[in-house]
């Protein structure tokens, strides 16, 4: 479980987050959502320690991340597994060395071992065999799960996805959006994804926590998103006009 | 470079020289810096020594036109000239062209892909991963591409000098041997090395803390070679004073 609390992020005089606190489960999916500019992708980097909160707190099961130095913050880190935007995979590196990097790097097992869980790891994203290629070589969709391969290769108890599927064709994307919330209740794990996809919303939201210009506006249920009177969630949740002739059948 | 950068260049030097996490791979990546920083430079380095030792011979020949001056002074003027001078200097400028613009890119491409991201998230010292190595290897090899681009300034000094008839065999050969004072060879490793560390760490520095995309990735990158141009010239002269 991670809980933040009274998160304060401001970048000279633009405050981006101002007191955001929420509590985020392990097992289910947790989502943070709301429009660009909204202090999403801020509050998620603040959250693993990329960005430095002015205030508040993040903890990691008790464990307050905020205050640790790098070296304290190293054994939690080897707990977290993150999806980026753009996959964030290493150019230089084949798919096997990509996701063999975190256990060549952190762990003493042998090369089989590693081998091992490199194959199980591409197996469980669907791209058994895709060993050898490089990630100029791979789709888009290909990449996330690459990434979300590399991401699970130390079993995370914590998984980060920031905006898993930008860029994808609506079939990939549910696709991603379903492997992350099978992982999730496979290993238990505590997953926050960073989304605007309502497709995303309405199909894996457990837990979600709207953002509204740095502030938390709403957090809920996706079953109870559709029914919420707060007008800024609305706004942002049926803006499309698919969304809007689609609102009273939810 | 201003103080604040200056200050920010020290603060990831700091963290450049941390302890590795895992010493095995960080070798690994020292030793594809220096394929990468030193056999990749082989080829450029030995030609622009051998031309330029070439050209020195013709032009100290030219130069020194009287009958008062023993022709041995050209290959004298030229190996010292070589060794203390062109081989480091000339070598270090035109390496921070090829390798200072090629580690400016790379570290910058990762920071805009947030691949130093990733590689932080998972707890690694991203400074130490991406720098150390490079730092080891620019330490190592430019040192020993100096020592190639000494020979064969001397050896192109040789055989331009012979091949116009600028100077004789016999004379140019007792001029390079006649009063040879090894401590230039100390003084042209000590620039070698102090090019080598700069080589490599100024354009890390800039590709470090890129800002924006591939645009910011191209002006770090000319910036990473202007700064390392002028920190060479700088250091040269302070080396020289302080050694000589």
């Amino acid at each position: 479980m991670i809980e933040i609390k009274d998160i304060h992020k401001s970048f000279g005089d633009n405050n981006v987050l101002q007191g955001i606190s929420g509590k985020f489960e392990s097992g289910i999916t947790n989502l943070i959502i709301g429009g660009s500019g909204s202090g999403k992708t801020t509050l998620l980097k603040c959250m693993i320690g990329l960005h430095h909160p002015e205030k508040g707190t993040v903890e990691y099961d008790g464990r307050e991340f905020t205050t640790m130095t790098f070296q304290e913050r190293i054994e939690i880190r080897k707990e977290i597994g993150m999806l980026f935007q753009g996959s964030a995979l290493f150019d230089s590196m084949s798919v096997e060395e990509n996701i063999m990097f975190p256990l060549n790097m952190f762990t003493e097992q042998s090369r089989s071992e590693k081998l091992d869980r490199v194959n199980f790891c591409l197996k469980r994203v669907n791209l058994e065999g895709k060993n050898k290629l490089n990630p100029a070589e791979l789709s888009g969709g290909m990449k996330k799960r690459v990434g979300i391969a590399r991401a699970i290769a130390m079993n995370p108890k914590y998984l980060f996805c920031d905006e898993p599927n930008s860029g994808l064709d609506p079939r990939t994307a549910i696709v991603i959006d379903e492997l992350i919330k099978e992982l999730t209740e496979e290993y238990n794990t505590t997953t926050i994804v960073v989304t605007h996809d309502m497709n995303s919303v309405m199909g894996i939201g457990d837990y979600i926590l709207f953002l509204h210009e740095g502030k938390k506006f709403w957090e809920g249920s996706k079953e109870e998103i559709a029914h919420t009177d707060v007008a800024e969630l609305n706004d942002f949740v049926f803006a499309s006009r698919f969304m809007k002739a689609a609102k009273g059948k939810f | 470079m201003n103080f604040t950068n200056f200050g920010k260049y020290i603060l990831l030097l700091k963290a450049v020289f941390k302890k590795p996490e895992k010493t095995k791979i960080y070798l690994k990546a020292i030793f594809q810096q220096m394929n990468f920083i030193g056999v990749g430079s082989l080829g450029l380095i030995s030609i622009i020594s051998t031309f330029i030792g070439a050209v020195m011979t013709l032009q100290i020949a030219f130069q020194m036109v009287s009958d008062f001056v023993p022709k041995t002074i050209i290959g004298s003027v030229n190996r010292d000239s070589s060794i203390l001078e062109l081989s480091p200097t000339i070598s270090a400028i035109v390496l921070a062209g090829k390798i200072g613009s090629a580690i400016s890119s790379e570290i910058g491409t990762m920071r805009v892909t947030e691949q130093i991201d990733a590689l932080e998230i998972m707890g690694i010292n991203t400074p130490g991963y991406l720098i150390l190595p490079k730092i080891i290897a620019g330490i190592t090899m430019v040192p020993m591409l100096v020592i190639v681009s000494m020979f064969l300034s001397i050896t192109g000094g040789y055989l331009g000098g012979t091949l116009s008839g600028a100077v004789s065999a016999a004379d140019y050969m007792l001029g390079i041997t006649t009063d040879f004072n090894p401590y230039t060879i100390t003084v042209s490793l000590v620039k070698a090395f102090v090019f080598g560390f700069i080589i490599t760490s100024v354009p890390a520095y800039e590709g470090f803390y890129v800002k924006g995309g591939a645009l910011e990735v191209a002006q770090a990158s000319t910036r990473a070679v202007v700064v390392s141009c002028i920190s060479i010239l700088a250091c040269d002269y302070i080396v020289t004073q302080l050694l000589l």
